[in-house]
């Protein structure tokens, strides 16, 4: 017998087949959230433990209550200008001595925070507070402290100190980690993050 | 001059369609690489809230997944439309949390278990009082890395 060749395939259905499974991804895919504030939650305590004395013009008062209003350090305010007071408290920097803060360039106000070291800011939430105000607080009082850190990070290392955080962050950062590592501590230091929450009252 | 004339006949030619497979499949290997399957399947509402100061989670098989909101409109006549904690595929009340928490922690090895984190997505209306038992509760079980699950946008929008 003569050799034949092998009768070609017919690949007319291939695109439906295609379309069949394009289809059946596009419905099943969900391009997921996986962003978010991240926070760190205090590990329980001993209830014998006294806790510390802290000076009081050092707290930064956030309360919420259940209809979603703001009370800042006993005043009313809106949200949007929340990020600049805790920006001024926390760069005020009234502290003498060896509490004097050196790179502070707030009002040094004596009746506000010593030192951002010694800075907390303290929220407290109703049970009726709403979510969503919860985190639009939570949002800008991490912006409160990334914008001081950013300012900090430029003036030493001509960087963002959230681009630094990502390039740290960044399975395929080239450059030198530890360095990295350090000038990241250096500028956590300067603006610790001390964001107290309360347990909620009724 | 006849070299000219020939295209003179009235008809259309057919598009021609066969790199419409090939156009396809890009398509659909686009698709197939970009899905995440869905673990759960949500039995409540999630309209998360809007953040701008976000931080990205990789690794996703370290991070444990609480929700909570209020039930869908299907659930609602057996369930209520009190807001709800969701873990896996069921309902569940603030003192299953600590349980799941350390069956999730069971399956993931050894050296990977201080680096799990736990991601809360929780409905824009839901109300503190239950956001703050669940965290109430991952601090017994000592799971205290967390993370607000958040849309990306100006608080404003909230």
């Amino acid at each position: 017998m003569a050799k034949r060749s092998a009768p070609e395939v017919n690949a007319g259905s291939m695109a439906d087949i295609a379309f069949l499974l394009l289809i059946f991804f596009l419905v099943t895919t969900t391009i997921e959230t996986d962003r978010g504030i991240s926070r760190k939650l205090p590990p329980i305590q001993d209830e014998n433990v006294e806790p510390p004395v802290i000076k009081q013009k050092n707290i930064f008062t956030v309360i919420v209550n259940r209809n979603n209003d703001l009370l800042v350090e006993d005043q009313v305010m809106q949200l949007s200008e929340l990020r600049q007071a805790a920006k001024d408290f926390l760069d005020n920097g009234a502290g003498q001595g060896e509490e004097a803060c050196s790179y502070c360039k707030g009002a040094k106000d004596p009746a506000s925070s010593d030192n951002p070291t010694k800075a907390i800011i303290s929220l407290v939430n109703d049970r009726q507070t709403e979510y969503r105000t919860y985190i639009s607080v939570q949002n800008e009082l991490v912006a409160a402290y990334n914008e001081l850190r950013n300012r900090e990070a430029q003036r030493l290392f001509g960087m963002d100190y959230t681009e630094m955080e990502a390039k740290y962050n960044d399975p395929n950062f080239t450059g030198n980690k530890d360095k990295l590592e350090e000038q990241i501590d250096q500028v956590k230091n300067m603006y610790p993050q001390k964001l107290s929450e309360a347990e909620p009252k009724n | 001059m006849s070299k000219f004339k020939k295209k003179k006949s009235g008809d259309l030619p057919a598009v021609n369609t066969a790199s419409l497979p090939d156009i396809v499949f890009m398509l659909l290997f686009f698709f197939m690489v970009a899905t995440v399957m869905r673990q759960n399947t949500l039995m409540i509402e999630n309209k998360l809230p809007f953040a701008d100061q976000v931080e990205k989670l990789d690794r996703k098989e370290l991070v444990m997944y609480i929700y909570a909101g209020k039930p869908s409109p299907r659930y609602q006549q057996k369930f209520g439309s009190e807001a709800r904690i969701q873990l896996n595929d069921k309902f569940a009340d603030v003192k299953d949390i600590q349980q799941f928490i350390y069956a999730e922690r069971e399956t993931k090895r050894e050296e990977l278990i201080p680096y799990l984190s736990t991601a809360l997505k929780v409905d824009v209306e839901t109300n503190m009082g239950l956001v703050s038992d669940i965290k109430q509760e991952l601090r017994k079980a000592e799971a205290l890395k967390i993370n607000y699950t958040t849309r990306i946008g100006e608080v404003a929008k909230n």
